[in-house]
């Protein structure tokens, strides 16, 4: 058995352990909502992640293709941007997922050295998702803080609106 | 030294929060997450104490220096005068029912945000300031002393409530969490520690009154602007009236359909449709005066609620009519149905509503005299009062955001959904517990629609983004549509970071667009200039 094969068959334990990881970065007692709660409207946070990291762990096992990776990775990422984590903090679950599968999968075959060899190249493409992960991350904080520019240039905007002070070019655009 | 080994290292990087109990987790206040303090000039111009610049991020609030003497007297005065209060201090069992309902505990993830948690930063000072087992067992009976980072805590969490009511709809006692939202208010205020993004339109709207501090003049400019607009897009020319007496119906909406976009279109509509009824014996004036239904007095005190509310009923007494009709707005809803009437009624000087058009009573405005628009188009609606081209609105896919305070405050649920499905063919409902009594808050309300707190609105916004997404992924919804100026304000800005690709409606813009309007033009586009569907060139 490989070592992919060896994963695929421990995955459903594996996701709960990386699931676990994520949760766990929450205070306690809202961790024990995201793992209780199987409601998704009830718990967006716990379904977002659950589905997320499901769906790349399938990735990693599969096609690597960089849009479906975004798919179930934005979700996620998106969700921790606005949680006051620090970027390290928001994406470190990804790089966990190392750990786990030394722990619980390559525990069981320690002298392999095939199993090995192919495990570090798995690992590279858990890397590879981590620098993802960055890109996403830095994408929703330029976001938020275009939204939070934009707030204030509305409202400046009407007041000048307001004041008489924008002129309208004739032919469009404005000037004030 | 040596240097540190990569274990060393690693070992000391913990992601995991700490495990203490809530007592001892000092609050911690990050940007992002509250509103700038209030202007001393707004505080000062409708008489409230203590005006002064202040920073929640610097260690001294510049407090008055008998602070704590201040809340204590505050908080026993309103023990003394508000029944439900004390019975919200003494009866929660912390069941936990409400702690998972709060759509900032579940957006956040932090569990001071769980409505039970919440509550308890203030029963705790409850219990050791008015209770004997408090006094007597402190920390063991869950009490604890007023301090300043206690106070700090009370700012930073009671800003993080949106008074929606979503967890009172679960609490077995019926608890309604918004009601200890507006103590720890109240308070805040006695210590000039409100939010300008509260504090400054609640002086303009006592000063011109609305919240934007619009004057007369420019609230009728921009309404004649729209009149313009309307004509170019409909060849129909619109001509409402302001201030008129011997009108029969005043009619009430919030400033920001005037003034923020895209309110301005469910403006336009409603113009359009008094137009449209004019003939059929709609005799219904504006006022530059009661230029405002919202009412951000009400997230200040009781007091300033009553004061803001009462041009309403002032201006409809000067006026002499009859009764008086409003627009979408959500808050407005709450002080209407459950306070105006006690507070500055009764409005024996008005009659009970009633249709000019269908002859309808609105029985349940008997008290209030005040007649929501959506029941009202309903109505006409159901009486075939309306000539409506549907298929306007066929590139519409649409959902219906329950606004908390219609719907959880004064149970409109059917009304809307009534008309959307009259004046256009693609409805999809969200999940049935994001909506009706259980509908999610838009993440911004009571005052917390600022710029400057964007990541407590994402977070606060996430649960009813995360249905809206359901039903954008499964049935491709482009349009939410909703009933309150704040969900129009900060739904798109919602929208953008959650679900990019639907935009934001009110419901009486979709009325307009599907509105056949006597001696129209061929109308190519809608309200917002976007070609109608099979217009497109």
């Amino acid at each position: 058995m490989n070592f992919e094969e060896l994963l695929a068959k421990n995955k459903t334990a594996v996701i709960d352990k990386w699931f676990g990881v994520v949760v766990d970065s929450y205070p306690a007692d809202t961790a024990r909502f995201i793992k209780s709660q199987k409601d998704p409207f009830a718990n967006p946070v716990g379904a977002t992640t659950l589905k997320g990291l499901a769906g790349l762990m399938d990735e990693l096992l599969g096609e690597m293709n960089h849009d479906t990776i975004n798919s179930f990775l934005d979700p996620i990422i998106r969700i921790r941007a606005v949680q006051g984590f620090t970027p390290s903090q928001a994406t470190s679950f990804v790089f966990s997922l190392k750990k786990i599968i030394r722990d619980s999968v390559i525990n069981k075959k320690p002298d392999d050295r095939q199993i090995i060899t192919e495990l570090s190249h798995f690992e590279q493409k858990i890397d590879l998702i981590g620098l993802i992960a960055f890109d996403i991350y830095m994408k929703c904080r330029e976001k938020i803080f275009q939204l939070k520019a934009n707030e204030e240039k509305n409202r400046t905007y009407k007041v000048f609106e307001r004041a008489g002070l924008i002129k309208e070019i004739p032919g469009g655009g404005q000037e004030s | 030294m040596s240097d540190p080994k990569p274990n060393e290292l690693i070992e000391k990087i913990d992601y995991n929060p700490s495990q203490k109990g809530w007592m001892d987790v000092p609050v911690e206040i990050r940007k992002g997450m509250y509103c700038y303090a209030s202007n001393p000039k707004s505080v000062e111009y409708v008489g409230l104490p203590h005006a002064r610049p202040w920073n929640p991020l610097e260690e001294d609030w510049k407090l008055p220096e008998n602070w704590k003497e201040i809340v204590h007297k505050a908080f026993r005065e309103r023990l003394d005068r508000f029944r439900s209060f004390k019975v919200f201090m003494d009866i929660c069992v912390r069941c936990g029912a409400c702690a998972d309902k709060c759509h900032f505990f579940i957006g956040t993830g932090d569990p001071k945000n769980m409505p039970v948690s919440r509550a308890e930063l203030l029963r705790s000072v409850y219990r050791n300031d008015f209770t004997t087992a408090g006094k007597i067992l402190g920390k063991v009976a869950g009490a604890r002393e007023l301090t300043l980072d206690v106070l700090k805590e009370w700012w930073y969490y009671f800003f993080q409530c949106t008074e929606c009511r979503r967890c009172s709809v679960f609490c077995p006692y019926g608890i309604d969490t918004a009601e200890i939202t507006i103590m720890a208010r109240e308070i805040f205020n006695l210590l000039g520690l409100n939010i300008d993004w509260i504090a400054t339109p609640v002086a303009n709207c006592y000063r011109t009154g609305n919240h934007l501090g619009i004057q007369p003049h420019a609230f009728k400019e921009m309404l004649e602007f729209f009149v313009d607009d309307i004509e170019e897009k409909t060849g129909v020319k619109v001509e409402p009236s302001f201030n008129r007496k011997g009108a029969d119906i005043l009619f009430v909406t919030p400033s920001g359909d005037v003034f923020a976009d895209p309110g301005t279109y469910t403006a336009m509509g409603y113009l359009m449709l008094f137009h449209y009824l004019k003939e059929q014996g709609l005799n219904v004036t504006w006022s530059t005066y009661a230029s405002e239904g919202g009412n951000f007095g009400f997230f200040t005190s009781h007091e300033m609620m009553k004061r803001l509310n009462s041009k309403m009923y002032a201006e409809a007494k000067r006026l002499g009519v009859k009764w008086i009709l409003g627009g979408e707005c959500g808050h407005m809803w709450r002080v209407i149905h459950q306070y105006m009437d006690t507070m500055n009624g009764p409005a024996d000087f008005l009659e009970e509503p009633v249709s000019p058009i269908t002859g309808t009573k609105f029985e349940n405005a008997k008290s209030t005299k005040m007649v929501h628009i959506a029941e009202f188009m309903a109505d006409l609606i159901y009486h075939g009062k309306l000539k409506i081209d549907k298929s306007r609105n066929d590139n519409l896919k649409v959902t219906y955001h329950d606004s908390c305070n219609p719907a959880r405050g004064m149970g409109l649920f059917d009304e809307p959904r009534y008309v959307i499905k009259n004046v256009c063919n693609n409805f999809y409902e969200m999940p049935r517990n994001t909506i009706r009594e259980q509908t999610f808050c838009c993440g911004s309300g009571s005052g917390l629609n600022a710029g400057e707190d964007m990541e407590l609105r994402m977070c606060g916004g996430l649960p009813r983004a995360n249905a809206v997404k359901y039903v954008h992924d499964k049935y491709g919804v482009n349009m939410l549509a909703c009933v309150c100026a704040i969900d129009r304000a900060v739904l798109p800005v919602l929208m953008e970071y959650w679900v990019p690709g639907v935009d934001v409606t009110g419901l009486t813009e979709m009325v307009a667009n599907a509105l056949v309007m006597p001696g129209e033009m061929e109308r190519t586009t809608n309200l917002r200039g976007e070609p109608l569907p099979g217009m497109e060139e």
